[in-house]
């Protein structure tokens, strides 16, 4: 696979016609290196690094110059950085963003400075529909698909009223409204805690609470370290066996080490939703979750399997132009074909520049060398496109 | 509303209220006799929890690592006092905060350095680790149980040290006067490091209470080091009694603004309005009472005499 995709980069690198436009490929990569959150930024990091190396550091013949930019958790860091990345390193590429609050308030900066936007990871409902955008793309998700993928999940498996838990942000609001959405039961209690830099990650109050509600399961969404944090507390208030966990985004390859040392055992056999898994059977999935746990000695979670994504799908659109850098028209046609071998395997762009694609039922396994995982066990929805992107104007 | 999550609810705030006052009792001694601002005190909330899970790690007891951690983060304490803390005795607040905040960088840092951005879990013992059966039907983790307990019995030992003893005498006088308890021969440098160190020990004991809960990850004590100033400014700079009273009511009113102001609002407002407004308004609870505590009792609930 390493070898096909060197040589298709030779190839590309003898069409291309460096002569004229950019001598370089320059991307900017805006994330959460600092604050406890740089636990996922660094996995994504990882992940752009090898998808460099797996590329020879080329993309049509052009070398690739990478730009890491902190955005400490705060919409108004990432967007002086994504300001700093279109002024003064000019770059042709600002991908990355973890957090949807952080890709809404650096948009603008990307799309009006004439750069392509990636959206490695955040999909905010809002740039799905009203504020879609032609130089916009994502290599993950729109937020509310994930939840909508497990209110189908809790429907077949007869789960009649819900706990409801979320960070209050942009992205907590998407995922609540989205499991909202297809569970047909009845949502018996809600709570939206407190996010960002001082995030709320004591939830006594609020798993009292779920507990007196009665409901059959409880749905949470907390990303990045609040899921050990939550399922950690779900475990010592012995909700395990009263009120079933469902979780979107929370249980993942972030959470599962420090949880896995912490003795959480009730977290194994929980099901999760997600469009992609460290078991997805793609010949690009296997060179990228055996090159990152060759590399990192861990396995990679889905922020990196999205990341390593955003390099190959910038790839495709540099190769397609033969290096030409100028022509933003023959790099967004490309991009819109989704021609690149990605960890999810083969998926189409809808209108809104979001995937329509697969979401997976994943449970929460020991793996054979003893450590906790996720495996794919069901596909709930098949090539799903989100709801927002009839409101795109595209 | 039953009567059985009221009871778990004020447990929870109960729990809250002890680990706060850990902290803010270290703040308020700081605070009240050496004049000294130290936004610093949640960096050793963190180096404790971090000791902590490492010790664990190392010795394979929880227990264990508490007992060894308390004095290594004692020294950190003395060598910060020693070190930095010192020089700015002489200097005003801004400079303080300055100097603090820098501090807060550093332990940051060399956290990052030392541990890694991923945070460190610690592995409960299982006897620690379930749950227990109340009167009245309810079922409240142990180790919560435990953190008040404890909690307590660190508040009761601070009363006697500081009432009952020498050195807790010397304190008081230092607190009450530092010009004058310097002229009658107590060695004011000694004191101020020990009382640094004391601090340290108690927001430490904090830090490693509440990692097996959460985890110990980096920056961990800036948020709670917000609310701890709160607790010494609504108790009163400079009293423990004070810093032991405000701790528990605002442990109990941020517990249970997050367990019932939405259903209170869902009277008086949409479901849809009540679900946005409830979570962003009992985040402000607290700084609402500060407020109220500022504005009609400036030096706080329970002031230190003869200042």
């Amino acid at each position: 696979m390493k070898k096909t995709a060197l040589a298709l980069a030779a190839a590309a690198a003898l069409l291309a016609s460096p002569s004229f436009g950019a001598d370089k490929v320059k991307i900017g990569f805006v994330t959460t290196v600092t604050t406890p959150a740089g636990v996922i930024g660094r996995d994504m990091v990882d992940a752009v690094n090898l998808a460099m190396q797996d590329i020879g550091g080329k993309m049509g013949g052009l070398e690739v110059e990478l730009i890491i930019e902190d955005d400490g958790f705060k919409p108004e860091t990432g967007k002086q950085k994504t300001d700093k990345l279109v002024k003064q390193d000019d770059v042709h590429f600002v991908a990355g963003f973890i957090w949807s609050h952080v890709l809404l308030a650096s948009r603008k900066s990307a799309l009006d400075g004439g750069k392509f936007l990636i959206s490695s990871n955040a999909g905010p409902s809002q740039i799905a529909g009203k504020l879609c955008h032609e130089n916009f793309f994502s290599t993950s998700w729109q937020n509310d698909q994930t939840p909508m993928a497990m209110g189908e999940v809790l429907n077949q498996r007869g789960v009649k009223s819900l706990y409801v838990m979320a960070p209050n942000y942009a992205a907590g609001k998407n995922m609540v409204s989205g499991v909202e959405r297809t569970f047909k039961g009845e949502i018996l209690g809600k709570d939206m805690t407190k996010w960002g830099k001082d995030a709320q990650l004591d939830f006594s109050a609020e798993l009292a609470k779920a507990k007196a509600s009665g409901a059959d399961g409880i749905f949470v969404f907390y990303p990045g370290k609040a899921g050990g944090a939550f399922i950690k507390q779900y475990q010592q208030a012995g909700l395990q066996g009263e009120i079933a966990l469902y979780t979107v985004f929370t249980v993942d390859s972030i959470a599962l080490p420090n949880l896995q040392k912490a003795g959480m055992s009730g977290v194994l056999g929980s099901l999760n939703t997600q469009f992609w898994g460290p078991d997805l059977d793609t010949p690009q999935n296997k060179q990228f979750v055996s090159g990152f746990k060759k590399a990192y000695g861990r396995y990679p979670s889905f922020y990196a399997a999205q990341s390593y994504d955003t390099i190959f799908l910038i790839k495709s659109a540099v190769e397609a132009v033969g290096g030409n850098m100028d022509d933003m028209d023959g790099m967004r046609a490309a991009m819109m074909k989704a021609d690149f071998p990605s960890v999810r395997g083969p998926f189409r762009y809808g209108n809104n520049h979001f995937p329509i694609q697969n979401f997976y039922l994943r449970q929460v396994v020991e793996d054979a060398d003893g450590v906790w995982t996720t495996t794919v066990v069901d596909t709930v929805l098949k090539d799903h496109q989100d709801v927002y992107a009839a409101e795109c104007k595209m | 509303m039953d009567a059985g999550l009221v009871a778990a609810q004020l447990l929870n705030g109960l729990q809250l209220g002890v680990l706060l006052f850990l902290l803010a009792s270290g703040l308020t001694l700081i605070f009240g006799i050496m004049d000294f601002v130290n936004l610093a005190h949640g960096s050793l909330y963190m180096v404790g929890a971090y000791f902590c899970a490492t010790l664990t790690d190392v010795t394979g007891s929880f227990l264990l690592a508490v007992a060894l951690a308390l004095p290594a983060t004692a020294l950190v304490g003395a060598a910060v006092e020693l070190l930095v803390v010192r020089r700015l005795y002489r200097r005003d607040h801004l400079d303080h905060v300055l100097a603090t905040f820098g501090l807060i960088l550093c332990f940051d840092t060399l956290v990052q350095m030392i541990w890694g951005p991923e945070g460190m879990a610690i592995r409960l013992p299982a006897w620690a680790d379930g749950q227990q059966h109340l009167p009245g039907g309810l079922v409240f983790p142990t180790y919560r149980l435990l953190i008040i307990g404890a909690g307590l019995a660190v508040a009761a030992g601070l009363y006697v040290l500081v009432v009952r003893t020498r050195l807790g005498m010397r304190i008081r006088a230092g607190a009450s006067n530092p010009a004058m308890a310097g002229a009658l021969g107590i060695d004011i440098g000694l004191l101020f490091t020990l009382v640094f160190a004391l601090g340290a020990v108690m927001a430490g004991l904090a830090g490693m209470m509440i990692a097996p809960i959460t985890e110990a990850s980096i920056g961990m004590g800036n948020e709670i080091i917000i609310t701890a100033f709160v607790v010494v400014i609504v108790g009163g700079i400079g009293s423990i009694r004070g810093a032991f009273v405000a701790a528990l009511l605002i442990g109990l009113i941020d517990t249970m603004g997050r367990s019932f102001l939405d259903m209170g609002l869902k009277l008086v407002m949409s479901v849809q309005a009540a679900e946005t407004s409830a979570p962003a308004l009992s985040a402000m609870l607290i700084y609402i009472l500060m407020a109220a505590v500022l504005a009609f009792r400036p030096q706080g609930l329970f002031p230190p005499k003869a200042r």
